[in-house]
């Protein structure tokens, strides 16, 4: 039998650890929220994406809903390094959950710049987001390709001696190759993934929704796909799996968990219940509680997959 | 002025103990709120009444909340849709909000019944200032504005500040906040389309006539592009100040995800707010239509 309070909620991602393995996504997160829950209740505070260059952002309309599901475009809004360092960085100070900034650049040699000017006191780790735009390759995103991905994070590692976290795209057919490469050129870590590619068409103007044309789908929708995706990538590579698309329950968490997940990141689900991570802790340790699992880690790479032979498991790795 | 002042103490070498650490506290809740009342006001307008924590109820005016809409038959509206503040009480816990069936979300209200419930978020956003010294303020609303502008009614009464409203619509039947505004002592001018008095040619030669008896030391508007800049412009002619609660389509409510953003001119040059965060209320001269 296990007492309440003695169950051990901590994880260890990519070297570092966490008091829960519930945090923000990117661009989900902001001060307005420490209005709504206690930030040091939270695994880890993750900012918005920071680039060198200053951004506006896309024209609106930034977002548009769909059944279960958000499509946006907001296109990174950023005032720039100085300003990150100065105004964003002190903003988190006084809270104990370590903070992970995230970072976005046009080349591999801008991401590397970025992440040697982040690497200061009071960052504990760069999560990179490899899923924008490579100028280098024709637009494509560094995440689309393994070979892409792993040139962006050796001179990100080669940059930085803070944790680096990748952020990968959803929108590839090779998503455990692209984690494998990403892992050889020395991450600590993959979140898995980011939004996918998307449109929706206004049938009284005939128009796109977005201003921006197409934009990134998330909430609930997606979670089975990324589900799908954080279990391939976890035959695939050693490190921490981050686990981040659809997640609004603890149930929901615990399925990227057994799936292979070692922590997850809540976005949209806050739009609607700003007090959702919260929640999710909450319910994750209830469900431990109730299951008798002493510590979190021991739902890691959980899924039971029943003995069969080669050809039963062959839907295990489809051709892409 | 003697140096060696003898009754200064020395300093204990130890740094002074810091304070215990003030438990946190949340200022914006997300709850289910008891429906009290769910009624249709007119042609267009229906009025809800929910039953609320103190937190929500302390909203003040130009404010506003986030209601996660149930889903009406066939549609599935994903986001929370913001909803400015209608009426807050904040001894009786209750708050109150004006709106008109217009899309999912709407339509997701209209199906609330007494004595059901409603996922409220809020207080939000920005509110509207009184300042102590102003004697007399003007209220212009139209469309969703009526409703937005309502809680000063009360509050300007509780700062000693006497209000002109000029409520507009298309037809007298589908003015709303009228009584309100009545009912805490404030003069009501109704300009309608059906009866060409709504027009900004007359809003315009009302507030020169109220500016001309000294009764308007600033403006509050909310709902007309056309009204604004017709305050816009006497508020530069005259110096007087103002404050306009704007709109725009939001998800988070928060400011965490930028999507509600609109450009504003502070001091020449354009600036990005968030209307969640930053506003919904900002100041006249500011705001861009």
């Amino acid at each position: 039998m296990i007492g309440p309070f003695s169950i051990d909620l901590s994880v260890e991602v990519g070297g570092i650890k966490l008091r829960n393995p519930v945090m923000p996504a990117s661009g989900t997160f902001a001060e307005g929220l420490e209005k709504v829950i206690d930030f040091n209740r939270l695994g880890a505070l993750v900012t918005k994406t920071v680039t060198r260059e200053l951004r506006a952002g896309n024209p609106l309309p930034r977002v548009v809903e769909r059944p279960g599901s958000l499509i946006n475009a907001i296109g990174i809004p950023s005032k720039g390094v100085p300003h990150f360092i100065e105004k964003i960085i002190p903003q988190y100070a006084a809270y104990d959950p370590p903070l992970v900034v995230s970072i976005s650049a046009p080349t591999a040699e801008g991401f590397a710049s970025l992440a040697a000017e982040l690497t200061l006191p009071g960052v504990s780790v760069i999560e990179a987001n490899i899923s924008c735009p490579n100028i280098e390759e024709d637009g494509k995103a560094f995440a689309m390709r393994a070979e892409s991905a792993e040139k962006v994070t050796r001179q990100l590692r080669s940059a930085t001696k803070l944790p680096l976290w990748v952020k990968l795209t959803p929108n590839t057919g090779e998503i455990a190759e692209v984690a494998r490469a990403v892992e050889g050129a020395g991450a600590d870590a993959v979140v898995v993934a980011n939004t996918f590619l998307s449109m929706a068409i206004d049938l009284k103007t005939f128009k796109p929704c977005l201003g921006n044309i197409m934009g990134g789908l998330s909430g609930p929708a997606i979670k089975p796909i990324v589900v799908r995706q954080v279990f391939q990538c976890a035959k695939s590579v050693k490190i921490p799996i981050i686990g981040c698309g659809g997640i609004s329950s603890a149930e929901d968490a615990i399925e990227y968990m057994l799936a292979g997940a070692s922590a997850v990141q809540v976005g949209t689900a806050t739009f609607l219940q700003p007090a959702a991570m919260v929640s999710i802790i909450d319910g994750i340790e209830m469900f431990c509680l109730q299951r008798e699992i002493s510590s979190v880690t021991e739902l890691v790479h959980g899924v039971v997959i029943e003995e069969a032979d080669d050809q039963d498991l062959a839907w295990l790795s489809p051709p892409t | 002025m003697s140096l060696d002042h003898s009754s200064v103490t020395m300093q204990p070498a130890a740094a002074p103990s810091a304070p215990p650490p003030v438990p946190w506290k949340p200022s914006i809740v997300a709850e289910v709120a008891k429906v009290v009342a769910n009624t249709a006001v007119n042609a267009e307008y229906r009025h809800l009444v929910v039953d609320c924590s103190e937190i929500a109820a302390s909203a003040r005016p130009g404010q506003f909340f986030q209601l996660l809409c149930p889903h009406p038959v066939g549609e599935q509206p994903f986001l929370r849709r913001p909803m400015s503040l209608y009426g807050a009480d904040r001894t009786r816990r209750r708050v109150e909000f004006l709106y008109k069936v217009t899309g999912a979300g709407t339509r997701g209200l209209d199906t609330i019944e007494k004595g059901g419930t409603l996922d409220i978020m809020g207080p939000l956003g920005q509110g509207f200032t009184l300042d102590s010294k102003w004697r007399h303020v003007v209220a212009i609303g139209r469309g969703a504005g009526l409703a937005t502008l309502a809680p000063l009614a009360k509050a300007a009464k509780a700062n000693g500040t006497k209000v002109t409203a000029i409520l507009s619509a298309r037809r007298p039947e589908l003015l709303v906040s009228v009584d309100i505004f009545k009912r805490h002592g404030a003069d009501v001018v109704p300009v309608t389309d059906s009866e060409q008095t709504s027009g900004p040619g007359n809003v315009e030669r009302i507030l020169r006539g109220l500016i001309a008896e000294g009764r308007c030391d600033a403006f509050f508007t909310c709902g007309s592009i056309r009204l604004m800049r017709v305050q816009q412009r006497l508020a530069i002619e005259f110096g007087l100040p103002g404050q306009v609660a704007m709109e725009q389509q939001m998800a988070c409510g928060i400011g965490l995800c930028y999507c509600c953003v609109r450009d504003f001119n502070v001091a020449g040059e354009i600036v990005n707010r968030r209307v969640c965060w930053d506003g919904p209320v900002f100041d006249l001269l500011e705001a861009l239509p």
